[in-house]
């Protein structure tokens, strides 16, 4: 690879060993792409999970003297003050995520600890140059904003943040956002959740092609949310388009890039039902409800309180949201509604956290599948459905077909 | 018999070991890293152990942070592959896989993948991208 001069010296050391070490993975990456340069970077979003492998990563950039350049906001951890409201941390759990806390601000990423960036915080415009992990966000500012990031990983995204560099591979190049499949969507889209499973369908279907989906109208930003999450999930695909829909497929001919698409699949009711039939664990009796993988929105947090108003939940009821949405909820009488029902709200808190030990070994109802695929480590089962459906379980205490 | 094939450098590195065919895509987390035995339902590895292994498989898989995450406990209990011989590379496996310090290369020519088996005992010296196939006869 080519460097300039200043890259060149941070590869050398010149700037600490934490900048050396990011320059290094860079370069790896670059390399193993065939990148020609790095180009610079505008924004950065940082999956920071709170896992052994990031808070080590972390602390030894921070001790090697890095401080990041362009400043990432980043993913939730757990908010160690709002669980103490419902359940017991361990002393490890809570130490683990306040050492995190202090080196993630030494670094001097903003800690916005919320999974859906690109909504509020963290937006692009078209065309930018990013550095965006977390995998609902990548395919989001891709997709839906046509800004321009890899799919970065939570280390070489805080790498990004670091060098204010990435290599130029990948969606950076105009030719790698081409259409590759087209993706004829005749499954009738009903709702937010329908989306999901045409997200972890499709790359069944189309490998790791770019999908280019037709027959889909108008989805709000939940939908879009939730299909770039699957599909990134499911397969490795941070990238879609929406033909007449998203910026770079207005037409076919801008979706292909001019080229035939190189298959047309069909994605019918069928293929969603037999994907719902798969995801989920078996209905039945359920001990809690849980919903933000990704994190809710504020339209999706006044459904549940709608749903809820004046009721008993039989079984608890969580959801995980970003700060600025939690405040809303606050204002907005949702959280009153919720917390009288018998649910809580929390923000800055990823499902993937030991904060949710006390749920381990039990079934829980759930609207996200991705949020079920990395439970399975911690013995969890989930029914998974629609979030209305879930809402009704929770009420119930069980969920019948 | 022994057999080499060149293959391309993405982390640095010597390794000699048996290898384990992984013909879906992997992905770190979804491995106990206690016993380095994939826990990943519907996986073709399903119940096998990958620890100690030069593990080949086709593409990474797994949302940004899981996989360095994974790798990062395999490592901390002893539990990791010894290499990774993988045919598409991604960012989040190649920065994985640099922090881990684990040898790992791609671009394998279509007759090494005709000629490896699952148990043969193979050489891999990533850093100058040679790998060495020594058959099953050998490993005794």
């Amino acid at each position: 690879m080519k460097l300039t001069a200043q890259e060149q010296a941070m590869l050398d050391g010149e700037y600490g060993t934490g900048v050396q070490l990011a320059m290094k993975v860079q370069v790896a990456v670059g390399e193993s792409y065939d990148a020609p340069y790095m180009v610079p970077i505008t924004r950065a979003h940082v999956a920071l999970s709170n896992q052994e492998a990031d808070l080590w990563f972390v602390e030894k950039l921070v001790n090697g003297g890095a401080v990041c350049r362009v400043r990432p906001t980043v993913n939730p951890s757990f908010n160690w003050e709002q669980f103490k409201e419902f359940t017991t941390l361990e002393a490890e759990d809570e130490e683990i995520v306040r050492r995190t806390h202090e080196a993630y601000k030494k670094i001097g990423a903003i800690m916005t600890y919320n999974c859906t960036p690109y909504l509020e915080k963290n937006v692009p415009r078209f065309g930018e140059i990013t550095a965006f992990s977390e995998s609902s966000a990548t395919p989001f500012v891709n997709s839906v904003y046509g800004a321009r990031s890899n799919r970065e990983a939570a280390v070489s995204a805080l790498c990004a943040a670091v060098t204010g560099v990435v290599p130029y591979y990948g969606y950076l190049l105009n030719e790698n956002r081409r259409g590759q499949i087209l993706v004829e969507v005749e499954a009738e889209m009903k709702s937010d959740f329908d989306y999901q499973l045409l997200g972890y369908c499709t790359p069944k279907k189309t490998g790791f092609k770019l999908p280019v989906f037709s027959g889909l109208k108008n989805p709000g930003k939940e939908a879009l949310m939730n299909l770039g999450a699957q599909l990134n999930t499911g397969g490795n695909v941070a990238m879609y388009h929406i033909l007449g829909f998203t910026p770079e497929a207005q037409t076919m001919e801008a979706a292909f890039q001019g080229k035939e698409p190189e298959a047309v699949v069909r994605i019918t009711q069928e293929d969603l039902d037999i994907m719902r039939g798969e995801l989920t664990d078996p209905y039945g009796k359920i001990d809690f409800a849980l919903f933000g993988c990704p994190h809710l929105t504020i339209d999706q947090i006044a459904t549940v309180a709608g749903m809820v108003q004046g009721k008993r939940l039989a079984v608890p009821l969580f959801i995980m949201t970003s700060s600025l949405s939690y405040v809303l909820a606050e204002k907005m009488d949702y959280m009153r509604i919720i917390r009288e029902a018998g649910g809580w709200i929390v923000s800055d808190t990823c499902m993937d956290q030991p904060c949710w030990k006390f749920l381990y070994g039990k079934k829980g109802v759930t609207d996200s599948p991705k949020c079920a695929y990395y439970t399975r480590r911690r013995q969890m089962q989930f029914v998974i459905t629609e979030l209305e459906n879930a809402v009704t379980a929770a009420l119930e205490g069980e969920i019948t077909l | 018999m022994s057999k080499t094939f060149e293959c391309h450098k993405i982390s640095e590195g010597q390794a000699k070991g048996e290898v384990l065919i992984s013909t879906d895509d992997f992905c770190f987390y979804l491995v106990d890293p206690q016993t380095g035995v994939v826990i990943e339902k519907n996986h073709c590895l399903y119940g096998q152990s990958i620890a100690g292994k030069i593990l080949l498989f086709p593409n990474g898989k797994g949302s940004s942070v899981v996989q360095t995450d994974g790798m990062f406990q395999l490592k901390m209990k002893g539990t990791e592959p010894k290499a990774l011989v993988i045919q598409n590379p991604d960012t989040t496996l190649v920065a994985s896989a640099i922090l881990m310090e684990m040898p790992m290369v791609d671009r394998l020519e279509p007759e090494f993948y005709q000629t490896v088996q699952n148990g043969d005992l193979a050489e891999l010296d990533a850093t100058n991208g040679v790998l060495k196939l020594l058959g099953r006869e050998e490993r005794e």
